[in-house]
């Protein structure tokens, strides 16, 4: 069963390579952009069969090491 | 003194670490693979050295962090045992939950290289023990990733409990109230993105990153 984790940095903490991503996009002519933030993707394959098991498996993997739950948030998509 | 240094894939200041260490307490320090489930006996101190510990991969520190030593090395430092992390070994005490915060991103976005003045912020520590308050030190950083960030509950905690070693006197990568090191509670670990292993020998230009190591010595030899 395939599985996608988001980890995105938490409100508030400052993300210099969004804000370079942003002066960057200035640079090249787009306007109007209000904000850049830039997180991860991990894409993972589980020999789990059961969604809300993986799902739970999931939640511990990202709290014992794909996320660091200080600064970052992540969101879990099983997809079957 | 008897001292060990963590040696994980990619960490590259660990003989530098050795050489500080064994130079101060005049005993070789033991140099420790990642992947060793505990530490030799009898330790007093252990040291996580600078570098690129599994290539910054995920997070850097995040995956040197959940090796089995790592579990010791908590054990070690909850029973009480001094810890030195420097670097990349201040960002692995970090995710391995020894020392709060973050470090981020440097603020300017560039890796960081250069010698640094930092201010010493307590002399109540087993690491800066014969330094005074406000003393300036020259060290070099070289990071990418020392951007020392807490919320204001953190910081106030921190700075209430005395337990920031090091201050920055320019601030190089943008850490909240120019913090270079912090303490843990029981002030037994230290984290500091500078390198005083690197400044350490007259030799390469000046020795005061000696200090931190001769403070430790001059702790542990003193009367409990």
């Amino acid at each position: 069963m395939k599985a996608r984790v988001d980890i995105t940095l938490k409100n508030g903490v400052l993300d210099p390579q969004g804000k370079a991503i942003e002066h960057a996009l200035g640079a090249l002519g787009f306007g109007g952009i209000n904000g850049v933030r830039q997180g991860k993707v991990i894409e993972l394959d589980l020999a789990e069969t059961d969604p809300a098991k993986a799902e739970a498996t999931l939640k511990e993997m990202c709290e014992k090491l794909l996320a660091n739950t200080v600064i970052e948030n992540y969101s879990i998509e099983v997809l079957g | 003194m008897k001292s060990a240094v963590i040696v994980f894939p990619g960490s590259n200041c660990d003989r530098d670490l050795a050489v500080g260490l064994e130079r101060a307490s005049g005993k070789a320090a033991q140099m420790v693979w990642h992947k060793e489930a505990a530490l030799p006996e009898g330790l007093d101190v252990v040291a996580l050295p600078g570098g690129f510990s599994f290539g910054d991969y995920l997070r850097c520190g995040a995956i040197a962090a959940r090796m089995p030593i790592m579990k010791a090395v908590v054990d070690f430092a909850n029973k009480g045992g001094h810890v030195i992390g420097v670097c990349n070994g201040f960002q692995v005490l970090i995710e391995s939950g020894l020392l709060p915060g973050a470090l981020m991103r440097n603020s300017g976005i560039k890796f960081v290289c250069k010698d640094v003045e930092l201010v010493t912020a307590t002399a109540n520590s087993p690491f800066t023990n014969t330094l005074q308050k406000g003393q300036r030190l020259t060290v070099p950083v070289a990071h990418h990733d020392g951007n020392y960030i807490a919320d204001s509950d953190l910081l106030f905690k921190l700075q209430s409990e005395d337990r920031i070693a090091f201050r920055y006197a320019n601030n190089p990568n943008g850490s909240v109230d120019d913090i270079a090191g912090i303490l843990s509670e029981n002030r037994r670990v230290l984290g500091m993105m500078p390198h005083p292993e690197r400044l350490n020998d007259p030799a390469l230009g000046g020795n005061d990153g000696s200090h931190i190591f001769e403070s430790l010595v001059k702790g542990l030899m003193a009367p409990a």
